[in-house]
Formats: structure tokens, sequence, C-alpha cells
């Protein structure tokens, strides 16, 4: 297997230096973090080396400020050559319009379907049976980052669950650090919750209500006690005053907080940093109590385009950006999980170890988008900004978590 | 003129028929962008439409959940607060600056440059740099500590219940300048002679701008009034940059509901009430002032 797949790498260097036509490709994407912008790098490193020219889009923000702007020029017809998107349902309808090229032929000559895995990955690329997007990485949003050295100031072992994690929280606040980071941004609150609900509900629970919608589920039990325990988590953030994601994560690289509930891409910061996983860190895939992950992630499209070099280079970026080089190189510096299972990763941390394990375990579970529509999506966020920020209570809370479910469609 | 043909006169349409040909356009455009347009979203607001919109009635369905939503009460709380006090300082700041350029203070270009100058930033703009100086690690209070105040604490941003005002500083930093030219053109436009009488009747300085001065700049009172009332209605880029409607929900605005609900909640019905709700208080504020205003009789 592994000669198999270095063959097919040697073939495909061969090949490139006959098909390059060096064509400048803008490439746009929200990947502006420290840690994100060193592992685009790698992508474009590669891409250059083909001869073809890497013009960098980079939009500041994040997906939420970048979409309306890539959607808008897509369809304004000022198409850019290549660009970042989740999968999912987002470029549906442009697709549907014809504005994305169909990927299926170099798919099918370079065998996608048996080496892309989870497979839902490439599900989520094709529409009525045609491929139109090629996925880069996995992201999963049920981790807690823990502070090797803030534990060690507060005389402490570092926790191996979440349980143990409030346990210390009352002596890490005595040392004068904040025990958990927490950026002030609806997204980031929800998505904590979201990694709270499946630590403590467990996945059965979860299931009834995500994706069954279950809103008798959600007023029930166990619900009571994730929603008990977000609130728990809410006093121990309550000093938080950062603002984006990636600042929460620097409190976490210096030693100020003890934890940060985010998604695998807050790697990246700590190696930006030269931190190293199990020595400086701790990373804890569902919370540490039931370790299961989603597998959401981006998948880079390509715009239709006139001018024939362009199409070419589009092609040549779609087949390079999924060879097994690229994405060994690319994943390491983002942190994320390479979409093929079929390549040698033993130079990974032992974060991403972990999470190539469950992986390969199978213990994945659809990622939000799948499931709620945006609308309840925005709504569920919205409740979270609000209880986060507030003191508003956990029953009240849960309540209009129940009025919010039963009302989805 | 209107004598020798008394008995047959043109019909009122033909008049000043030049003119009325020229604003042809400007009329359709106002007939279809803005009448046909807000008529299109009042009519989809009473529908279920989610990315694309239908036609699939549901009656005040989005409007009870509108109104039964946290967000949007919070929404219409802050826009409230924010409308009374930015209107009120706005309007006196600006009017007390422009008194004292009016003095002919030496150097006056050189203030007025200083005080309209944060209108050429955009909201976006104005909005960073505020959150770099108002943020307590990086600005104003930690400036105040290096310099040995170590008690000084301002620090808007991060508490729900004062970050509106933080709201209210920046938006009046970057508004303020433009109210203040406009109140001092009016000051300039004010004759002479009046002063003079003011002055021969032995009326202080003071009680003539109140006295006089004032009800004489009514006209520009009321042109400032309709730029920082629309300002406020449309409060939406200067929220985004500075707090992005945080912490939690506390700053957010009823243009960034619609915003949100339209686009990345995907539910067009939704965002199409809470705008048909904004237009419905635009309109219980404007409609009699502008009666009051503009009808009836014409009192120059």
């Amino acid at each position: 297997m592994q000669k198999h797949v270095k063959a097919l790498g040697l073939s495909m260097a061969l090949a490139v230096p006959q098909m390059a036509t060096s064509a400048d490709l803008e490439v746009t994407h929200w990947w502006t973090s420290g840690g994100e912008a060193a592992a685009v790098k790698e992508f474009a490193k590669a891409f250059n080396a083909t001869g073809n020219n890497w013009v960098d889009g980079a939009i500041a923000g994040s997906g939420g400020t970048a979409r309306p702007i890539i959607i808008s020029r897509i369809l304004g017809g000022d198409p850019m050559a290549a660009t970042q998107l989740n999968h999912g349902r987002q470029a549906e309808e442009l697709i549907e319009a014809g504005l994305m090229t169909d990927l299926t032929e170099l798919a099918e000559k370079e065998g996608w379907k048996d080496i892309v895995n989870p497979s839902s990955l490439l599900d989520s690329c094709t529409f009525e049976g045609r491929i139109y997007c090629v996925p880069v990485n996995i992201h999963s949003g049920q981790w807690i980052w823990l502070s090797h050295g803030a534990f060690e100031t507060a005389g402490l072992d570092v926790p191996a669950d979440w349980n143990e994690f409030v346990a210390a929280a009352p002596k890490l606040e005595e040392a004068g650090i904040l025990p958990l980071a927490m950026g002030q941004q609806g997204w980031q609150q929800n998505l904590a919750f979201g990694a709270i609900t499946i630590g403590v509900a467990g996945i059965d629970a979860w299931r009834k209500v995500s994706v069954e919608r279950d809103a008798s589920a959600a007023a029930g039990p166990e619900y009571k006690a994730v929603f008990e325990a977000v609130a728990a988590a809410r006093e121990l953030a309550r000093e938080s005053n950062v603002q984006d994601w990636n600042q929460a994560t620097n409190l976490v690289i210096t030693n100020k907080a003890g934890g940060q509930i985010m998604g695998d891409w807050a790697q990246g910061e700590f190696q930006v940093a030269g931190q190293v996983a199990g020595k400086d860190y701790t990373c804890l895939p569902g919370l540490g109590i039931n370790e299961i992950l989603d597998t959401g992630g981006d998948a880079f499209y390509f715009p239709v385009v006139k001018d024939e070099e362009t199409k070419k280079a589009q092609l040549e970026l779609a087949s390079l950006l999924i060879s097994p080089e690229v994405q060994v190189a690319f994943n390491l510096k983002k942190g994320s999980l390479p979409v093929r299972g079929d390549i040698d990763l033993s130079s990974a941390n032992d974060c991403m170890q972990k999470g190539l394990k469950i992986l390969a375990d199978g213990n994945v579970l659809p990622s939000g988008d799948q499931n709620l529509s945006p609308d309840t999506q925005t709504q569920i966020e919205d409740l979270m900004a609000e209880f986060w920020s507030s003191t508003m209570s956990a029953a009240d809370a849960q309540e209009a978590y129940v009025a919010i479910i039963a009302d989805s469609e | 003129m209107n004598q020798t043909n008394h008995s047959k006169r043109p019909p009122q349409l033909f008049k000043n028929l030049s003119a009325k040909i020229a604003s042809i356009p400007m009329i359709l455009t106002t007939m279809v962008v803005f009448v046909g347009g807000t008529t299109w979203t009042v009519v989809h607001s009473f529908t279920n439409s989610k990315l694309l919109p239908k036609l699939n009635f549901v009656g005040l369905d989005q409007y009870e959940r509108l109104w039964s939503s946290r967000r949007w009460l919070i929404s219409i709380e802050n826009l409230a607060v924010f409308g009374f006090f930015s209107l009120i300082l706005m309007m006196v700041i600006g009017f007390f600056l422009a008194t004292l350029l009016d003095r002919k203070v030496r150097g006056e270009n050189i203030f007025r440059t200083i005080f309209l100058y944060p209108f050429a930033l955009s909201f976006i703009v104005t909005g960073l740099a505020w959150q770099w100086i108002l943020n307590p690690d990086l600005g104003l209070q930690q400036v105040m500590h290096d310099l040995g105040w170590t008690s000084f604490e301002f620090n808007p941003l991060n508490s729900g219940d004062t970050v509106i005002y933080g709201l209210l500083i920046a938006a009046m930093w970057q508004g303020t300048g433009l109210i203040m030219v406009i109140m001092l053109a009016g000051l300039r436009g004010i004759d002479d002679d009046i002063w003079k009488a003011a002055r021969v009747d032995g009326i202080g300085t003071v009680k003539t701008y109140i006295k006089i001065i004032i009800p004489m700049m009514r006209p520009v009172f009321v042109t400032a009034l309709v730029i920082v009332a629309s300002g406020i209605i449309k409060l939406y880029d200067l929220v985004v940059a500075l707090t992005n409607g945080g912490p939690g929900l506390s700053s957010e605005v009823p243009a960034k509901y619609v915003i949100n609900y339209m686009f990345r909640a995907q539910n067009l019905g939704q965002g199409f009430a809470a705008s048909t709700m904004m237009l419905v208080t635009v309109a219980i504020i404007l409609i009699p002032w502008a009666y009051l205003e503009f009808g009836g009789k014409d009192n120059g």
C-alpha cells in the first residue's frame, strides 16, 4: 500500500512538468490566523512548484464574513479561480446554476472515491452524482485544550476529563489563573455548548435532539445536566474578556488560562507558538468523556472560468490539493486531519494521533450543518450568546432551547 | 400674466412641462425601487420564505416570533437608548462647538479640520480604532495605568450594561464634526446686522444666541436632525466593527437582526418582518413630524 502511494506521488511529480501551463490562479479563503496562514502557504508552495502562480486572496474575518463576498463575486460574473468553502449545502445553489466546475472526470481518474475517508466528505461534494469540490481537511469542534503551565502554577495535575477540570477550577482561580478562556462571540459559546452536550449528555440523547429534533428529549434530564454544566462553565469563563478565538487560545498558550473549548484548528496556534502536545499542552477530544468527533471541514470549489489555461491549472490544483504530500504538509500545519486514510502520519503529534484513532474507529457524528437548518442554528447561537454573557438560569435557557427545537423544521 | 388667459387656463398637467419630463426618471426610481421594493418586502414578511422568496402566506407568524425573540427586544431597547442620547448630545455638542468657532477664534481652520476629520473615516475604521482605544489591556486604561494612575478603570465594551455607551462615544466622535460644520454654516448665514442690533439693545451674547439666533436657525436644526436621525436608524457597521453585538446580545441593533436573519439564518420572512417593523417605527415618528413641518399652510 505504502509503496503504491509513493509510486503515485512519483508519477505525479513526473507528470507535472509536462502539463505545466503557468497560469495565475487567484484563490480565495479565510485562513488568516497564524497557524492557518502557515498551512495555506503549504498549498501555495506546492502549487508554485508546478510552474503556476498562486495569487493569494485571503479575506480577513470568519467564514461568515468571507462567504457572502465569495458568493457575490461568483454570482456577479467575476469569479476567482478557486475558493475555500465549507462543504455541505453552502454551494448547492451555485452548482445548480452551473457556476462551478465539474471535477468528476478527475476524481474518477484518481480514484477519490477509494481514498477519501470518511466517505461522507466526498458525498458532501457530490451533487446529483457529480463531484464539484475537493475536500482538504477534517475539522471537529469537540476538544478542550489545557495548559500544562497553568496547572503547574496552581500545583495541580493536568485533568483527564471535563469533570476533573471543573473540580480543579477553584484552585486555578486561587492561583490567579482564569479557569476557562472563552472568546465573547456567539459561535464560540455555541461551539462550547455543542462540545459539552456531547460530553455530558452522550451520543444517544444528542442524536434524539439534534437529528430527530425531539423536543421532549431536549426537556429531559440529560439536557438538564448539560445546561447546568454550561452554566458552571460560564462562571469559569466569567473573567474572560477576549473576542476572537485565537486570542482566547493565546491565553492558554501563555498560561494565563487553564483551558479552552475550541475546535482542532486551535492546534495550529499552539504549533506556531512552538509548543509541544503532551508536554506544553494537552488536548481532550469529546472533553475526555465521550471520545466522539464530528467531521466538518473545508473544501475547495473551482468556479467556471473562460480562459483555457486557467481551466487546466484549476484541475492541476485540484489534483494537487488531495495529493498525499500536500495533504500531509498542509494538515500538519493546520492541525486538522487529512481527508485520505492511506497516508503515513507518523510525524503527526499527540493530538492529531488521538483524532486519527477516533476517525479510524469510526466514532464520528454528522456536523451541525447537516442536521439543523441555518435558521435554527442562528437561534441557538443567539440563545447561547445571551446565556453566556448574562445571569440567565440554566432552567430558563433549557426552556428556551426546547422551544427552539420544537419550532425547528 | 394670468389675467390675459384667466378664462382658458392650460391644464395643470402641462405647466412646467420640461421640468416634469426631467423628473420622470427620479419618479420612476422612487416608485419602483422605494415604493415597489417596500411593498414587496412587506408582502413577503407575511410568508414563510426561507432562502428564496416564496408567496406562502402564514399570517402574522413571523411577527409573533419577532416580538417574542429576546434578541429583537434587546435590539429595540438598544436603539432607543442610543438614539435618545446621540440625538441630544450630538445636537448640543455640535451647536456648542460651532458657536465657539463662530466667536472668531484664532486658528479656526485647524479646529474645524480636527473636528471634522473623523467624519472622513468609515464606521468600520472608527469601530476598529475605538475597539483598540477602549480595550483595557491596550488602550486608554492601560495608558493611564502606565502613567501611574492605577485605579483608573474605563472598560465600557466588556460589560453588557455599559457597552451601548461605548458605542455612543465612538459614534459621537465620528459624527459630531459634521453637525458642527452644518451648524457653523447656519451661524455664518446670520446677518451681521442682527448682532449689531442686539448689541445696540444691550442683549448679552448668550441671550442673543438662545433668543434670537437659534430660532432663526430652525431650518439648519431640522437638516441636522434628519441627518442624525437617519444615522441612528441605519446603525449597523459601527456595531459590527466595534462589538459585533457582544458581549452576548447586549449591543445588538435592529439592522443587524435584519441582516443576520436574512442572510445567515437564511430566513427571509423573519428578516422582512423585522425590517417592516423598522419602517413602521420610522413612520410613526416621522409622519406626524413631517405633517407639522411641511403640511398645512406654507409658514415660510
